[in-house]
């Protein structure tokens, strides 16, 4: 598969403090990814390497196989919704999407007029009149009629109700679907959106912990809830990656995977079993309390 | 409708597999595409494609070039074998053990299955 981003090593450092720590990946044409992380974690940081907004205290990047500094083959092929994005104060929602189209070849106006009233869009307002979950509907609108060959989403959903979100979701999956293009997906909403994403990455403390298939994840992990003697004896041969008590009970989160065997042992021994979802596998490698450096790669 | 204990494509793939066996999907009749199970399911369309390649793989569907996915003949005959072997291993044994954990001995339990025969 054709890599669209190459990213090496890659280091960004305010003063003394590394926002990114020697990050290396690679995004392929046609998936959808899913940027996972806490706040400040890197992820902003590392959209805005990626196009070009920030430079990189060390490391390589290339989209589309150049280097993406000032060059406006590369820059124009990439369209990156972000939340913080701010327009001129006379603009009208109108004039953000006439903008948008003179700076996206792919541009689709019938497919932003639709999504404009899908998400009830007052295209004569002004940009500084609209409410927050309006201003997010406007970047939705251009991130998916940009048809960028990279479309860069950073939380896209402030101020969105669930109604609108799914809209996003099925609007999106229809159009990749037609028009297949790389997408990146940065969210909070993780167990929202993981069955959209075809694979994860976890970025924690400005270090990439996780690079895997988002479908491979499902089962990678599990509880295992029993008196602590005998959840404490597994650790001798899997790594937990959470573990709490109450009373003589630990509930202990393993990374691993179990096979039908392994898991009728255990619950013969009286374990009880339950399978975790993304959004707690990656809160508990999130959560500080477990070193992911060797997470990956198994 | 999915649960996390397991990858989608594998749901996705035992869904078919049902719709099959209930006789939804007739053998020769066509499946619907990837796009429509992203579409449906809202999951991404390459783990739809995976979970129906899965059964491409295993005989139970083919490719008919340019036109889509075709359940095989055979197909649910083949599907009932699989999953009555799984039946014992995943009700029978399950069930074995729960009953010896709740001390219900075997003859107890051969006649509470006679008694769940007449009220299924």
């Amino acid at each position: 598969m054709n890599p669209i981003v190459e990213v090496q090593g890659f280091t960004k450092s305010y003063r003394d403090v590394h926002a990114l720590d020697n990050v290396s990946f690679t995004l392929s044409e046609n998936k959808i990814y899913g940027l996972l992380g806490r706040n400040g974690a890197g992820k902003t940081t590392l959209m805005r390497i990626i196009t070009a907004q920030v430079f990189a205290t060390a490391g390589t990047v290339r989209v589309f196989g150049e280097t993406p500094y000032e060059n406006d083959r590369v820059l124009r092929r990439i369209c990156f919704i972000k939340e913080s994005q701010k327009y001129p104060d006379t603009f009208r929602i109108a004039d953000v999407l006439e903008t948008a189209a003179s700076v996206f070849p792919n541009w689709d106006r019938e497919l932003a007029l639709s999504l404009a009233e899908q998400f009830r869009l007052p295209l004569k307002r002004k940009m500084k009149n609209l409410s927050r979950g309006m201003h997010s509907s406007v970047g939705i609108v251009i991130g998916l009629a940009s048809r960028a060959p990279l479309t860069i989403f950073d939380e896209p959903y402030l101020g969105l109700d669930a109604v609108a979100r799914t809209l996003f979701y099925d609007r999106l999956l229809e159009d990749y679907a037609e028009y297949p293009r790389t997408i990146v997906l940065s969210t909070h909403l993780i167990d929202e959106v993981s069955r959209l994403l075809e694979h994860i990455f976890v970025i924690d403390g400005g270090r990439l912990i996780l690079d895997e298939d988002a479908d491979a994840l499902r089962g990678r992990a599990f509880t295992v809830v029993g008196p602590a003697a005998r959840v404490d004896a597994l650790t001798s041969r899997m790594r937990p990656i959470d573990r709490t008590m109450l009373g003589g009970l630990v509930s202990a989160t393993f990374w691993g995977k179990l096979d039908a065997d392994e898991r009728r042992r255990l619950e013969a021994e009286g374990l009880e079993l339950a399978p975790v979802s993304l959004q707690q596998m990656i809160v508990r490698l999130t959560n500080g309390k477990f070193d992911g450096k060797a997470v990956s790669g198994e | 409708m999915m649960d996390d204990s397991r990858p989608i494509f594998m749901q996705i793939a035992e869904r078919i597999e049902d719709d099959i066996i209930e006789g939804r999907l007739p053998e020769e009749s066509q499946v619907p595409s990837t796009n429509q199970f992203a579409a449906f399911y809202q999951i991404n369309p390459a783990t739809a494609a995976k979970g129906v390649n899965l059964l491409v793989d295993e005989g139970i569907l083919y490719k008919k070039r340019g036109i889509g996915m075709f359940v095989a003949k055979g197909a649910r005959e083949r599907l009932m074998a699989k999953r009555r072997e799984q039946f014992y291993e995943q009700y029978v044994v399950a069930m074995i053990r729960e009953a010896k954990k709740l001390g219900i001995t075997p003859e107890q339990l051969s006649e509470m299955i006679r008694r769940g025969e007449s009220e299924a």
